[in-house]
């Protein structure tokens, strides 16, 4: 298998501010739109009962809302990302032309997720997550960038102190958070551990193994 | 100091460290079903893999689409058959087991692990939905994964994970009549948040915690994802020896003694450390329902709902949004709120004992005439058992719809669906907004007794009434 790995050390572009906590993956893309099995227009469908009423009639929504048109980076409060464990969450999100997301925290299976697709996640403090939406909700065109080398974000000449799990700032800087290449390394390792893992040899040890 | 479960676990699985300081995991179990696997399937033909490396460790079912009153196929619903077809091609192209709508053991995919004896103790098991964790009932660590990890089970068997902190939630006190296991993980939730478990597995321990049965240990670890917390186990004992027993898959005669040696190894040590500990005693539990929008806001069914001056600051913007959606004002008693629909059933409330427990409720009333009620059991296995002991017909003359098993509409991805604002009594797990198929649609969650004694009563009640 031939894998090519895409080192990601910068994300920089366009806001757009989502704001609230507990945001959960129902609403970043309800259950009947998962009746799909490719991840592929998933985009047309993020945030959609809070973009579209009964009558399809547009909704006040970041997503909806011309000033922040060509969003790349989400900018969030906290919990982002709860409840289900749907990947359909993120993929609509990056379909609708999200490539990072800056929040206060998020939910673990939710930024597991971002992190295998090559989206960064990064937290910031309640106020200074507050203090980046107000701006790109004050002057949408302000360039905000991820430096995920230095751990900072920045908003125009504004500068952020970022966090971010040093396992995923390390995978997403080398490009293994494809990870299927560099699990697949390990085949080897992996027969050894199968092989020292009771159930998997009716419960028999070493010394009772035929 | 001694090892949690958790820890021991984890060790027994580690491969080897990444270069990313994440550790590849052996997942000994892995479940799939329709909704997240086949993207999964696609991404590993993308990359020309065409064999998995332990194919007999998955195994698949349908549930999340599956209607509930007519499964002939092709199904009614032309993007759900389509679904269901990709997953009969992909588990045939790749050789694993499928317990689809022609076997008798065909369910919500955490209904049948446990079931069929799947489900062991000292297992990690993996599957790409969030309610993973009912299996850690058994004293497996058990992780709801997304498709790209998916993917990476199927090919390699294993993940890339980081280790996470271990919180023990202590549990004492006896339960008082009408006061059931999903009492006690919705009050966990009222005391801990939607936000404290993450970054942490919960160990769900105590008296109050070894005298469940394995049934009950489900219902409380399934909710652990409401709480944040991507893992909940309990540790191994006589009952989940007892319970695994004679399964399909479970060991037989001498494997059975050796294995139970095993399970019995991997609990936690009496003085294993704990990153933090949680004290709950539960001998003054009410019968508790939500009244908002997350899992976490919730109340005994005797307490009025929360002023906002009461709620802490960072959780008052989603209370208000809570108050705005349901239509409800701080300090009312939902006690008399008028319920439209009555659901039993899901991943945390649809085994027989549940529905034993609301049969008991409904026996010999009727549901109210404006209450649409319906029954759908958590598996076929479940079904079958109700069926032998006459539930169905107890359900039927009270007026409840008897249905087929899945989950329904615990998220509404199959014809059962709520419409318009409509107020549902749930056994499920989750109330977020727009779950249960209607954007407007407004759910409380609650045990299956409540929501049966709310079905005769058409409206919210304290089930300890009706006893």
């Amino acid at each position: 298998m031939k894998t090519t790995l895409t080192p990601i050390a910068e994300v920089a572009g366009r806001g757009v501010p989502v704001r609230g906590n507990d945001i959960d993956t129902d609403r970043i893309i309800p259950a009947r739109f998962m009746k799909c099995v490719s991840f592929d227009g998933l985009g047309a469908y993020a945030f959609y009962d809070e973009r579209f009423d009964a009558h399809k009639s547009p909704k006040p929504h970041p997503f909806n809302d011309e000033r922040f048109d060509d969003g790349d980076i989400l900018i969030v409060n906290s919990n982002f990302g709860c409840g289900s464990s749907r990947e359909h969450a993120p993929q609509a999100l990056m379909h609708f032309g999200i490539r990072a997301v800056i929040g206060e925290s998020f939910a673990d299976i939710f930024r597991g997720n971002c992190t295998a697709m090559g989206i960064p996640t990064v937290t910031l403090s309640h106020a200074d997550a507050v203090a980046v939406q107000n701006v790109v909700a004050a002057n949408p065109d302000t360039e905000i960038s991820i430096d995920l080398k230095r751990k900072i974000v920045w908003a125009g000449d504004r500068k952020f102190a970022a966090d971010i799990p040093e396992a995923f700032r390390k995978s997403l800087l080398s490009g293994e958070w494809d990870t299927t290449a560099v699990l697949l390394a390990g085949a080897e390792a992996v027969e050894t551990t199968a092989g020292r893992i009771p159930y998997m040899h009716q419960f028999l040890w070493d010394d009772d193994r035929a | 100091m001694g090892k949690s479960l958790f820890n021991k676990v984890w060790d027994l699985h580690r491969v080897r460290t990444l270069p990313s300081g994440q550790d590849q995991l052996f997942i000994g179990l892995h479940l799939i079903h329709e909704v997240t696997s086949p993207q999964a399937f696609e991404m590993l033909r993308v990359r020309g893999l065409s064999e998995l490396p332990y194919p007999d460790r998955t195994f698949a079912t349908v549930d999340h689409i599956v209607p509930t009153d007519d499964v002939d196929r092709p199904f009614g619903d032309a993007l759900a058959e389509k679904m269901m077809q990709a997953l009969e091609m992909n588990t045939a192209d790749f050789g694993v087991e499928l317990f689809g709508l022609d076997s008798e053991y065909q369910g919500i995919v955490h209904m049948i692990g446990p079931e069929l004896g799947l489900t062991q103790p000292g297992m990690t098991i993996a599957c790409g939905d969030s309610h993973t964790a009912t299996h850690g009932a058994f004293g497996a660590i058990a992780f709801g994964v997304g498709t790209s990890q998916i993917r990476d089970i199927l090919a390699t068997q294993t993940m890339a994970l980081s280790r996470v902190k271990v919180r023990q939630i202590h549990i004492t006190g006896a339960l008082q009549s009408g006061v059931h296991a999903k009492d006690i993980i919705l009050r966990i939730m009222c005391e801990l948040g939607v936000r404290g478990g993450i970054g942490y597995a919960y160990e769900y321990a105590g008296p109050t915690i070894d005298a469940l049965s394995m049934e009950e240990r489900m219902t409380i670890c399934n909710m652990s994802i409401e709480g944040g917390a991507r893992v909940g186990y309990v540790n191994p004992d006589r009952t989940t020896f007892d319970y695994i027993r004679g399964r399909l898959y479970a060991p037989k005669g001498a494997d059975f003694d050796r294995a139970r040696e095993f399970w019995a190894s991997m609990a936690s040590d009496p003085d294993a450390a704990y990153d933090d500990v949680f004290e709950l005693g539960v001998d003054q539990l009410e019968p508790t329902l939500t009244w908002g929008i997350n899992p976490g806001q919730g109340v005994a069914v005797t307490q009025d709902l929360p002023d906002l001056a009461s709620i802490p600051p960072e959780d008052r913007e989603v209370a208000e949004r809570a108050y705005e959606h349901m239509g409800f004002r701080p300090g009312q008693s939902l006690l008399g709120e008028k319920i439209d629909v009555a659901f039993i059933g899901s991943c945390t409330n649809g085994r027989i004992s549940d529905l034993r427990a609301a049969a008991e409720i409904v026996k010999g009333h009727k549901v109210a005439p404006h209450v649409k009620a319906l029954v759908v059991p958590g598996s076929r296995q479940v079904r079958k058992q109700a069926e032998e002991e006459g539930l169905h017909e107890v359900f039927e003359e009270a007026g409840l719809s008897w249905r087929g098993a899945g989950c329904s509409m615990c998220l509404a991805m199959n014809p059962d669906k709520l419409v318009g604002n409509q107020l549902c009594a749930s056994s499920s797990n989750r109330n977020f907004i727009g779950r249960q198929g209607s954007p407007t649609g407004r759910t409380l969650l609650m045990s299956p007794a409540m929501v049966a004694a709310a079905a005769i009563e058409g409206a919210v009640t304290d089930v300890r009434k009706a006893l």
